[in-house]
């Protein structure tokens, strides 16, 4: 492993961050080489918690393979339902009902915040800040708590399904998220003065991991990673899915492309998906909150793709179905695989120190990478 | 650009490409022998500008693997899928790392996974499994595990 590295310069140290290491959030490893402080290459050694869900996958219903997906990145597992009913809805050609399509698109959106919400306390405790984490799990317990009341689940919810949800919204559910989103905008002010007002993190953050415009394209960057370099990439937005189109908000772009950057886009756009829940919660309207479907489903012979936009970037499943009730081939294009791959571009010719920043930007969950 | 156009201006660059009916995207069959000149025009052509490889993958058919690319434009946001067949025994493609970054880590993945062979890869080493993995590989539809796959 270590000869394969190529660094065959004298006086370069190797050091091993992970598996099992707090920095790395989950069971990533990486081989990295330094020249003194300076770092020559990372290399990320995967499939610590590789499932083979694609495999697995292959062997299990289009109504079952569903609960397999909320494992992947667990922190949107909304989101990869969301995907995988999707395609399924789109082989089939089942029509949503329009309760179930707002009721959808809510639980995408308090997941998207519960996410970036995780993701911020967990970004300022690698730079050493304990306090946030706190704070950020205060919000996050109570979208958990509407989760729980609704879907039975706190964080692998299982709740979208192929044709709808997979059962109507509690009755407090409304109530509950108007209380979550007063409580939330009285918060919102401490997230900055804390930290990112904060002037030793500001000078860890700027001009830490540059990532240019066309690299990140190239990289096959996706959501805040490739936002934070200016790269419109908001599938909400580009191929607009359910009613996407018909809401008012913002594709949150940032120019610098460097860490600070990242962590902007993804603290403003915790404020995008807030006006979109405000748009929708008193407008859910009445119907059924699931279509009509046979009790097995049956996908016809062909091929079907499905891009959605997760907390970490472009989720895409495609399903090659030959026309029985199980996927001949999944493939799930997951974003934290193509975002690890920028690391070793970004972080080479920086300090150790600053290599947590990086990662923490990228956003990694390691589940969702190897899969 | 619209499918209808995407399709007459990929019959202009490679007349030998066949072209799939069916599905949302523009689907192109190509050869392997010319799948790199073909991906780089698609790259470098400024009405096509293809800059993103969104997903690499691999079906094994059994009979054949076939490698599938899916491109899309962030400039005129126009996607489009290629294949490319490949032999079950000795499947071998030239490696689209230099044109796309992002295909040297999913090549790596399927070269494990399928056992694909990318040629002129600059790193073709195993990424998920094991280090010293042997036997076959674990996408593919002959694999076996009696101790570690469950079946339903």
């Amino acid at each position: 492993m270590v000869e394969a590295l190529g660094s065959t310069q004298e006086g370069n140290l190797i050091i091993n961050v992970g598996p099992q290491h707090p920095a790395t959030h989950g069971v990533l490893h990486l081989v990295i080489t330094l020249n003194g402080e300076t770092i020559v290459h990372v290399e990320p050694h995967l499939g610590y918690i590789h499932r083979s869900i694609e495999k697995m996958c292959e062997s299990l219903t289009y109504r079952q393979f569903i609960y397999v997906t909320s494992r992947m990145d667990y922190l949107s597992s909304h989101i990869n339902n969301h995907a995988c009913a999707l395609t399924v809805e789109k082989g089939m050609q089942i029509e949503v009902p329009a309760r179930a399509q707002v009721i959808r698109i809510l639980m995408d959106e308090l997941t998207r915040i519960a996410s970036h919400e995780l993701w911020w306390g967990a970004m300022a405790m690698d730079l050493g800040a304990f306090t946030p984490f706190f704070h950020a799990f205060r919000e996050r317990e109570s979208i958990n708590d509407i989760m729980e009341e609704t879907c039975g689940a706190r964080l692998t919810m299982n709740y979208i399904v192929p044709g709808g949800v997979m059962q109507d919204i509690h009755p407090n559910f409304q109530n509950r998220v108007k209380a979550f989103l007063k409580m939330y905008k009285s918060k919102i002010h401490e997230y900055d003065e804390m930290v990112t007002g904060n002037i030793i993190f500001q000078n860890r953050m700027k001009n830490i991991g540059v990532l240019s415009a066309e690299d990140a394209i190239s990289y096959g960057c996706t959501g805040p990673t490739a936002r934070g370099s200016g790269v419109s990439s908001d599938i909400r937005k580009i191929y607009p899915y359910e009613i996407y189109n018909q809401l008012d908000f913002d594709e949150v772009l940032e120019h610098g492309g460097d860490s600070f950057s990242r962590y902007m886009v993804r603290i403003r756009e915790m404020q995008e998906s807030i006006k979109i829940i405000e748009q929708l919660i008193d407008h859910i309207p009445e119907g059924d909150f699931q279509a009509k479907t046979k009790a097995v489903l049956k996908l016809p012979k062909g091929e079907f793709y499905t891009r959605v936009e997760t907390a970490r970037g472009e989720l895409g499943v495609y399903i090659v179905s030959e026309g029985g009730t199980t996927p001949y081939r999944i493939k799930f294009r997951s974003p934290g695989f193509s975002n690890l791959s920028v690391l070793n571009h970004i972080a080479r010719g920086s300090k150790l120190g600053d290599l947590v920043a990086m990662m923490g930007t990228l956003d990694l969950v390691i589940p969702d990478i190897d899969r | 650009m619209l499918n209808e156009e995407l399709k007459a201006a990929i019959a202009d660059l490679l007349p030998e490409a066949v072209l799939i009916d069916g599905g949302e995207w523009v689907n192109v069959k190509v050869d392997a022998s010319e799948w790199l000149a073909f991906a780089k025009q698609l790259r470098l052509e400024p009405a096509l500008n293809f800059n993103f490889l969104f997903c690499l993958t691999c079906i094994d058919w059994k009979t054949h693997l076939t490698m599938v690319y899916h491109l899309s434009s962030t400039q005129y946001r126009h996607n489009m899928v290629v294949k490319v067949d490949l032999d079950a025994n000795k499947p071998e493609v030239e490696s689209v790392s230099s044109i796309w970054r992002t295909a040297e880590f999913h090549e790596r993945e399927v070269y494990e996974l399928f056992g694909v062979n990318f040629l002129n890869h600059p790193d073709l080493r195993l990424l998920i499994l094991p280090d010293g993995w042997e036997g076959k590989n674990p996408l593919r539809k002959d694999f076996e595990d009696p101790i570690n796959m469950i079946k339903l």
